[in-house]
């Protein structure tokens, strides 16, 4: 493009590289859950970027756009990265195919593409494959010894090729977030199951450095001025505040803000989910709301709703509500009183 | 004297790489006289001077050629003594990229003065001393070429004189050189300029980029109660004028008012120090400074006549003035490319950048927009640039003046900024030219509509004007003598009253 006109200099990130850099802000996250659970998430991830690439590359194709242009914009992956991190490690890999098409050619083209979509196309994707696979989509593995050896790769292999059925439901356990909801309904209090249950313990442990790590990616993105503060601030402010005040009424039957914050996908969902620009609202006030309410909906549906973790439903509404936040968000323009 | 550290920091802006010290390691550098002087007879806002010599005159140098017409327009004087060779349309630095009418003169190499004749301003009215500098030919240096006298002369009461000394584009350091060089005659204008507004105070904001130029003005202004200096953050654009005020005031001046509505000024340095040389030294605006920068082998700043051609000064810094290359005049953020390196300098002319090619192409794929809001985040007016661009390139004009299209100043931090490469500016400009070529449109056709509507009611009144009259002479021959005279004195009145309306009708049809 021959530039004609002002400004002749520019200095931005381009969308490759704040795609990147959202990817590498995933890694230590993927690092520890790997680690814990075994090499099963690292296949989801892998196949999920393939689907997502080549997906793409038909429908920019069928849509006449440059493939390469957009392709190397990065989009696509993030979007595969989010989904196959959010879908359980044990899951075989034709959900992992589903759900990444649907989020490609759905949720992602179908309203337009890059820049177009209305709904966070990985959220999408997974609220399609949680209601129509929910007996695959809410069996979580148990964290394994030792996750590299020969023979946990070659049972991760099985798992991922042939479903669980081929090898027993042996390696599954609830969730602590699905666990404790389960408890909670049969008349037990906080106090005894978390104490009762040693399986738990590992998981919660493991589950929360791989929050911590995530986090570590989210403070990366933040001081690289890649995402604002607004979103993740608010979000985990927000859940901290509304699941301390329950705990704080009935210590007994809520669990704790670090239960919240370190469980589920709450940091997934702060740093890389919410912050979505696309589907996002784009006013620094729209960002406070929206991530307020989402952090509000999310603790309603996990502790009150029928699914143990409520991230995705919760985005999928407020991505509804962003034209209006947007609207009734706008800063005072300069100069005008 | 006080140097005032707090100011009032605006939402966004941009730390752009200033590339300016680059143009500030020489001091200021005349080159030889030209073979010939273009001078557009435009140079600044407002009309056309109009020509007082003939081709083939010999003038003298500060010798008036064309004088200001009517109040809003600028005059042109002799940058040197030597002869008017012709009056032509030529290649001139404009965004339009059209010729328009120059004057050429040219040099006989003596650069002989006419009798120069300062003004004593402490002895005459402030008003004749403001009514001689609308014929000193002086506009706004900084860029803007507003005739600096109608700056003066204003109905509101002005406490508060702002020196523009921000400078915030890259590569332009012409107001930094002429600081560092002129200082004294910055703060003797700044005095001047005071009593010529009859403010009481002067504040000079400055970019703290600029640490040579502040040390030598506080240096000046130690024992001087009246003038102090605000350094402001290099901030692009901090030196844009409701930007700066408000960095220094913390007042933000209301959209479609005036600074002097607020009782303050602005004038940027260059003015100023033309207005000390027009006073005390009897010099019209012939001259300015200007940054020669890009890729010349040695960038620098230069003390040029108006109407040197550009490509001499291009030479004599080390570049290559070719038609191939690309030059900017301004700064890169808010500039434009010029027709050709064949111009002359004017007023305007504060920096011409011979262009590296990166400049003018730009190789990166222009992606649509992913809403990041990151030309949000950098828009000096708080304004969202995205929804701007949404409703500019759908052609929905209405929703963009809404979202204050109009408050845009076009100074490219969004587009700077932009992680999709799009060029938002662009799109800005051309909606906003769309909608005033539209509602021009749309006067026309009011006025057009009027026109008619007038026209068509003035039909059907005189219809019923001649009914009623001819009612009234039926009536009339059967009243008696006495109702007669009455009727007639009526009818003479209205008549007199219609011939009234029917003039003031035919006036509004004109
Ligand atoms: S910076 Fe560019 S991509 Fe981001 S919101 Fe603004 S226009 Fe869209
Ligand atoms: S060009 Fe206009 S919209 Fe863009 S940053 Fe400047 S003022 Fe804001």
């Amino acid at each position: 493009m021959i530039n004609q006109q002002s400004p002749f200099i520019q200095k931005a990130a381009s969308v490759t590289n704040i795609m990147l850099m959202v990817i590498l802000a995933l890694v230590p996250g993927l690092i520890f859950y790997v680690y814990f659970f075994g090499v099963g998430v690292l296949l989801n991830v892998f196949v999920a970027s393939l689907t997502a690439l080549i997906a793409e590359y038909f429908v920019l194709k069928m849509r006449k756009l440059p493939p390469k242009v957009y392709l190397s914009d990065g989009s696509a992956l993030v979007a595969a990265w989010l989904l196959a991190l959010s879908i359980p490690s044990i899951a075989p890999w034709w959900i992992i195919v589903v759900g990444t098409l649907f989020t490609i050619v759905i949720a992602k083209h179908f309203y337009g593409g890059l820049g177009s979509n209305i709904f966070n196309p990985a959220m999408i994707g997974y609220a399609v494959l949680l209601i129509s696979f929910p007996a695959i989509m809410t069996k979580w593995p148990s964290p394994i010894e030792n996750s590299l050896s020969i023979e946990s790769i070659r049972q991760a292999l099985q798992v991922f090729f042939y479903g669980l059925t081929q090898v027993g439901d042996g390696l599954t356990s609830a969730t602590p977030l699905d666990y404790i909801k389960t408890e909670l309904l049969q008349g037990q209090i906080l106090p005894d199951i978390t104490i009762r249950n040693v399986g738990l313990a590992t998981i919660l442990t493991s589950n929360q450095i791989i929050s911590l790590a995530y986090l570590l990616g989210g403070i990366v993105l933040l001081h690289k001025k890649i995402i604002s503060w607004h979103l993740p601030i608010t979000y985990l402010l927000s859940l901290s505040f509304i699941s301390g005040l329950f705990h704080l009424i009935d210590p007994n039957n809520y669990s704790t803000i670090s239960f919240h914050l370190l469980n589920g996908g709450t940091m997934l969902c702060a740093f890389f989910i919410i912050t979505d620009p696309v589907s996002g609202p784009t006013t620094p006030k729209g960002k406070i709301w929206f991530a307020f309410m989402v952090a509000i909906l999310v603790y309603v549906i996990r502790v009150f709703g029928g699914y143990p973790e409520g991230i995705a439903f919760a985005v999928i509404f407020m991505n509804i509500c962003v034209p209006l936040i947007d609207n009734l968000t706008q800063p005072k323009v300069f100069g005008h009183g | 004297m006080n140097i005032i550290d707090t100011i009032f920091k605006f939402n966004g802006g941009i730390k752009a790489d200033t590339k300016k010290s680059v143009s500030t390691v020489r001091p200021i550098k005349k080159i030889k006289m030209p073979k010939q002087l273009i001078l557009p007879l435009r140079q600044h806002v407002g009309k056309v001077a109009k020509l007082k010599v003939n081709i083939g005159e010999k003038v003298l140098k500060g010798q008036l050629l064309a004088e200001a017409d009517g109040n809003v327009s600028a005059a042109i004087h002799a940058p040197t003594s030597g002869t008017v060779a012709s009056l032509e349309k030529q290649l001139i630095p404009h965004p339009s990229g059209l010729p328009d009418y120059c004057v050429t003169l040219i040099p006989d190499g003596k650069d002989t003065w006419v009798e120069k004749k300062p003004i004593n301003w402490k002895k005459i009215d402030r008003k004749e001393t403001i009514k001689k500098i609308s014929e000193s030919g002086i506009v706004g240096l900084g860029g803007a070429t507003f005739p600096t006298h109608l700056k003066l002369n204003n109905n509101n009461e002005v406490k508060t004189l702002i020196v523009n000394a921000a400078e915030c584009e890259p590569y332009i350091t012409c107001d930094d050189m002429l600081m560092r060089e002129k200082s004294a005659e910055l703060i003797e204008g700044i005095r001047l300029a005071l009593h010529l507004l009859g403010a009481q105070n002067a504040i000079i904001g400055i970019e703290d980029n600029k640490p040579e130029a502040i040390e030598k003005l506080a240096l000046l202004i130690k024992n001087d109660a009246n003038i102090s200096i605000k350094i402001v953050p290099t901030i692009y654009p901090s030196g844009d004028a409701k930007r700066l005020i408000y960095l220094i005031t913390g007042i933000q001046i209301a959209k479609g008012k005036r600074s002097t509505e607020y009782g303050m000024q602005m004038f940027n340095v260059a003015t100023i120090i033309a207005l000390y040389k027009f006073i005390h030294c009897g010099e019209p605006s012939i001259t300015r400074i200007i940054t020669i920068t890009g890729k010349v082998r040695t960038p620098n700043n230069y003390e040029v006549l108006f109407g040197t051609p550009l490509s001499d000064l291009i030479i004599d810094a080390g570049g290559k003035a070719s038609q191939n290359g690309s030059f900017i005049m301004g700064g890169p953020m808010m500039g434009y490319k010029l027709p050709s390196v064949n111009v002359p300098v004017t007023k305007a002319m504060n920096c011409v950048i011979d262009a590296e090619p990166e400049m003018i192409e730009n190789n990166n794929p222009v992606l649509p927009c992913i809403r990041c809001a990151k030309c949000a985040e950098a828009c000096p007016v708080n304004l969202q640039p995205q929804e701007l661009f949404w409703f500019s390139q759908s052609n929905q004009f209405e929703k963009a003046e809404n979202y204050n299209l109009f408050d845009c100043i076009e100074c490219g931090c969004c587009s700077y900024v932009c992680p999709s490469n799009i060029p938002l500016v662009q799109y800005y400009r051309y909606a906003k030219s769309e909608i005033i070529s539209d509602r021009y449109a749309k006067e026309e056709a009011d006025i057009a509509r009027e026109r008619n509507d007038f026209r068509l009611e003035r039909l059907q009144r005189e219809k019923e004007e001649r009914a009623k009259k001819i009612a009234e002479r039926k009536a009339n021959t059967s009243s008696d003598e006495k109702s007669k005279v009455i009727d007639e004195k009526r009818k003479a009145i209205t008549e007199a009253l219609e011939r009234v309306k029917q003039e003031g009708v035919s006036e509004k049809n004109d």
